[in-house]
């Protein structure tokens, strides 16, 4: 024994710099600068109702940690063994002891509990506030959503006015999926064939990415969206631009042999227009995501690879080699077919449209 | 009673010593099935531990592409099923083999044969699984393998199928290997070992025999089902058909929720054998501790939909299941005072084991603690699926099985082998396996919550995600490297080690009572018990020590007959269920089921001794 003891002391002597070096650090990480994605940082209702109970958890667990460590690193220094020591007192244990140690955490998981119930019961009731319905759909692996009220259909991209709440309403196209915005609600699971529900309102205007959070085969990692959260006049824009750039007759065909057209004839004859549908106005739901506005998304390929030329080459030239597993097949396209479908999409862009707002919001 | 009963006074020859590859294929003692389940295990284990090194290469920076995505997710299943089914469990069963015969003061388990039989199965399961690298097609839907992704739509390959054919292998194993310790706990024990004397270990593997052969049969039965859809066109848990994908994760959690108790009470045992001998004084509250242990075992299985909170079951259930997670911290606290309560007023002696052991205290409880936490649905609904989870999970099933588990083979590694581990080595893959466990997993509370979901082969670099992923993943190579120290140490001490005497701790339990390692019939003289801490008693009652026990012949004791039916009949049952894997191919099942018929028939009619 006399050997051991020395260096536990030795070692000893670093535990607290260890400690507070560790607890700066891990103070540090739960900053939530940085993380866009975070939890800690809630920016709508249901989000807010869902961290006030983690906090709640989290601090009393903070406490009970310190106790607990802290009586068991006390004991293991007080009571270390010396040569020669006589054999200690031989406790068979005590019976008060184990009530009180059985009734303290009972209280306090009262105080965890009681919140509990309250906010499991606060966030089943969606709202009734006139909620915009907006359906949500997972596919393998993309996220489509679908505007009921205004007849329209988009992707990768949510969109949502500030101040009102949205009600979401999600299912599956294929295998189970998990809709999890962090900042703005938690997660619901998708299924097929049933209507899983989620709500939450917003007050910041922003861009909240979020992703699946159930594991759904080969790109699960790759199934992000972004909600674009719009101050309500914004989104109106939004919205009637989406459903303009649906109707492009409205703003006049392309010029004939423009870079746009020979785009759109390739579009029309490359099998793209197999999968994928150009208007947002009451179209189905296809193999591939809606395009109509594809032009002006922040992201391609479900909500991670930024919305550049240079991405939308590399996805059109080898779909593949860029999301492996993906429905899309390579098409064989060439570099000159690839810059025309670029134009052409690029064309499918939402052009926020504040002069018609006044004559089409009115939807509500 | 079984052929090994003690007492049994016959005429026998001493048994020869057992030698050669034979004697291992055939032996029925369960010091040597011990043995084979521990080194078996253990090379799975460090499989697992590869396929856990590779995914945290891959994640170390954002957007790697060090492993494709199929490669990752094939990883991270087979990281998660080995871990379980071929890492810790059957490292648990090691010591229910060779330690609870010895801790009850029997001569073997109660079905030796059947013992046998469980470890060959298990071996062959373990090789079925591992066997789908081979066909590139390893499982790759989670070892949680949520329908409707299971389903031959959307996973076609063999994948899945391997999966369901290892694990129907391995619960055969398991359940009858739960069936022989559960009649040898209650058959075997010596005279006076009343139940509220059996040392704490033999307590909680009672238990886990209990949650296993409770709960195996339900993933049995929901494996079959999802057999059924892939090969032969139902539609349990397939939507178009009528079916019902959240079926699957009922019956999948109603298994998986006591699994994480069958894999964590076995180490509550070890510990609790543990801290009471290196700290000099008995265990602090036997029977709260007992108890404890069958409270949480009884509330395990009412609780497993607090793995579907954010499926949207409604507020009654969230709520009804919330709660009873929440009761689970009870007595789980019950359990860490008492541990805290053993060592307090101790006299506590600092060799390796102890270090282990009280590493588990302290990091279990962290694990403990974050499992509250998202016991409560609207924190589990940003945690549940994030890497939080992941950090949970490991905090009890590292932080506590594994570091409790590698404490029991320390504290018993003299037993088995008659050689001491070296002390400083032990030191040295302590604090490795400390530092490297906490910078590995304790940053994964902190990428969960700031939104890294679980099971992703990769991430962006724009999350943030990447400096806390560097830092776990440097922590992973220390701890690869700690095993690296124990793999040294154990081979330096088998070759070189100090000679360990019958009884190097000082423990209280009867298996420090005979010669290490123990001779094949384990107690020349059937022991008599009439207090908890049996070797204690007897040592006070001798002034302070006992004489180191004599190796003795073992004439006049009768020893079951080695046997190759066991391995016989396993290699029939693993055959019959890998026709089914073989598209159901009905000449492969039923050669399977033509040597298992002929292995049953010829090990009951083998004679006894030939």
């Amino acid at each position: 024994m006399a050997l051991r003891i020395p260096s536990l002391r030795r070692a000893a002597r670093w535990v607290p710099a260890l400690c507070v070096t560790l607890a700066m650090l891990a103070l540090a990480g739960c900053s939530p600068d940085g993380y866009p994605q975070t939890t800690l940082a809630p920016k709508a209702d249901f989000a807010e109702l869902l961290d006030q109970v983690f906090r709640r958890s989290f601090q009393l667990a903070t406490i009970v940690f310190f106790l607990v460590e802290g009586a068991l690193v006390w004991a293991l220094f007080r009571f270390r063994g010396k040569p020669g020591d006589a054999e200690p007192e031989q406790n068979h244990g005590n019976t008060v002891l184990e009530v009180v140690w059985t009734a303290i955490p009972a209280v306090i998981l009262v105080f965890i509990a009681v919140p509990t119930v309250q906010t499991i019961f606060k966030t089943a009731e969606v709202p009734t506030d006139n909620p915009l319905v907006i359906e949500v759909t997972g596919h393998q692996w993309w996220w489509e959503f679908r505007y009921p009220e205004y007849n329209l259909v988009t992707a990768g991209d949510m969109h949502v006015p500030t101040g009102r709440t949205v009600d979401l309403r999600m299912t599956t196209g294929d295998v189970l999926h998990s809709f999890w915005t962090p900042q703005l609600a938690g997660k619901r699971d998708v299924f097929p064939k049933r209507d899983n529900r989620l709500w939450f309102k917003t007050e910041t205007p922003g861009t909240y990415p979020g992703q699946c959070a159930e594991f759904c085969g080969t790109q699960h990692a790759r199934m992000a969206f972004q909600v674009i959260a719009q101050a309500p006049a914004d989104f109106d824009a939004w919205r009637v631009g989406l459903a303009a750039v649906s109707a492009p007759a409205d703003s006049g065909a392309p010029a004939p042999d423009s870079l746009v057209a020979r785009g759109q004839q390739l579009f029309a004859t490359k099998a793209c227009v197999g999968c994928h549908a150009v208007s947002a106005v009451g179209a189905p739901t296809m193999v591939g995501p809606n395009l109509a506005g594809v032009g002006s998304r922040s992201d391609i390929a479900s909500g991670w690879l930024p919305n550049t030329d240079e991405n939308l080459a590399r996805w059109l030239k080898n779909p593949q080699a860029v999301k492996s597993g993906v429905l899309m097949p390579n098409l064989g396209l060439t570099d000159e077919e690839i810059t025309a479908l670029i134009a052409y999409l690029r064309s499918l862009s939402v052009v926020p449209a504040p002069g018609a707002v006044a004559m089409t919001a009115t939807g509500n | 009673m079984s052929t090994i009963a003690m007492g049994h006074a016959g005429t026998e020859a001493a048994p020869a010593e057992k030698k050669g590859l034979w004697s291992w294929i055939t032996t029925v003692d369960h010091k040597r099935i011990g043995i084979l389940y521990g080194v078996t295990a253990f090379l799975f284990f460090l499989l697992g531990g590869l396929e856990a090194l590779l995914i945290r290469w891959q994640l170390g920076a954002p957007d790697k592409t060090f492993l494709s995505p199929e490669a990752y997710n094939q990883l991270f299943t087979m990281h998660g099923t080995t871990m379980i089914f071929l890492g810790v469990m059957p490292l648990s069963a090691m010591f229910f083999n060779y330690f609870i015969p010895l801790q009850i003061g029997a001569r073997d388990v109660a079905f030796p044969r059947l013992n046998a039989y469980s470890y060959w199965v298990f071996l062959f399961g373990g090789l079925v699984l591992n066997a789908s690298f081979l066909f590139n097609a390893a499982p790759d839907m989670g070892w949680f393998a949520y329908a409707n992704l299971t389903s031959k739509q959307f996973s076609p390959g063999l994948n899945v199928d391997f999966w369901i054919i290892g694990l129907q292998i391995l619960g055969i194993a398991s359940l009858a290997a739960a069936v022989n310790f559960f009649v040898t706990i209650i058959n075997l024990r010596a005279p006076g070992m009343k139940m509220m004397r059996m040392p704490m270990f033999v307590w909680m593997s009672l238990i886990t025999q209990v949650l296993l052969l409770l709960a195996f049969p339900i993933i049995t039965v929901a494996l079959v089902l999802l057999m059924l859809d892939r090969n032969f066109g139902t539609h349990f848990f397939v939507p178009s058909g009528g079916g019902d994908p959240v079926l699957w994760q009922h019956l999948f959690w109603l298994f998986g929720h006591p699994e994480v108790y069958i894999l964590i009470l076995p180490a509550f045992g070890v510990v609790s054998e543990i801290l009471p001998v290196f700290s000099r004084k008995p265990l602090f509250g036997y029977a709260a501790m007992v108890f404890s242990g069958c409270f949480i075992a009884f509330l395990g299985f009412g609780v497993w939909s607090h793995h579907m909170f954010a499926t949207g079951m409604g507020p009654m259930a969230d709520t009804v299941f919330s709660l009873g997670t929440m009761l689970i911290a009870i007595p789980t606290g019950v359990k860490i005072f008492n541990w805290i309560g053993t060592v307090w007023g101790g006299s506590i002696q600092y060799k390796t084991p102890m270090y282990f052991a009280l590493g588990f205290v302290a990091m279990f409880i962290i694990g403990g603690l974050s499992g509250v936490m998202h016991a409560s649905p609207p924190a589990d609904l940003q945690q549940t699926d994030s890497y939080f989870i992941v950090a949970h999970f490991h905090y009890v099933l590292f932080g506590g099985s594994i570091f409790a588990l590698t404490a029991g083979a320390y504290y018993w590694f003299p037993k088995m082998t008659g050689r001491m581990l070296s002390e400083g080595l032990g030191k040295v893959h302590f604090w490795l396996m400390f530092l490297g466990f906490n910078l590995t997993f304790a940053p994964m509370h902190i990428l969960g919550l700031n939104g890294m979901p679980r099971r992703v082969y990769t991430y962006s670099a724009g999350m943030g995600f990447g400096f806390w992923n560097a830092i776990e993943t440097a922590g992973s190579l220390i701890l690869g490297f700690s095993f690296l120290v124990f793999i040294w140490n154990i081979l330096k001490s088998l070759r070189s080690g100090a000679v360990a005497p019958a009884d190097p701790w000082h423990g209280a339990t009867l298996e420090w009572s005979i010669p290490s390692p123990p001779q094949e019939w384990n107690f020349a003289v059937e022991p008599t018990v009439d207090s908890r801490d049996p070797l204690w008693e007897r040592r006070r009652a001798n002034g302070g020590t006992l004489p180191e026990p004599a190796r003795v012949s073992g004439k006049g004791i009768h020893l079951p007959s080695p046997s190759y039916w066991p391995i016989v009949t396993a290699f029939g049952t693993a055959l019959t269920l890998v026709g089914f894997l073989m598209h159901v191919n009905l000449a492969v099942i039923l050669a399977g089921v033509a040597i298992t018929m002929i292995g049953i028939f010829s090990w009951a009619f083998e004679p006894a001794d030939h």
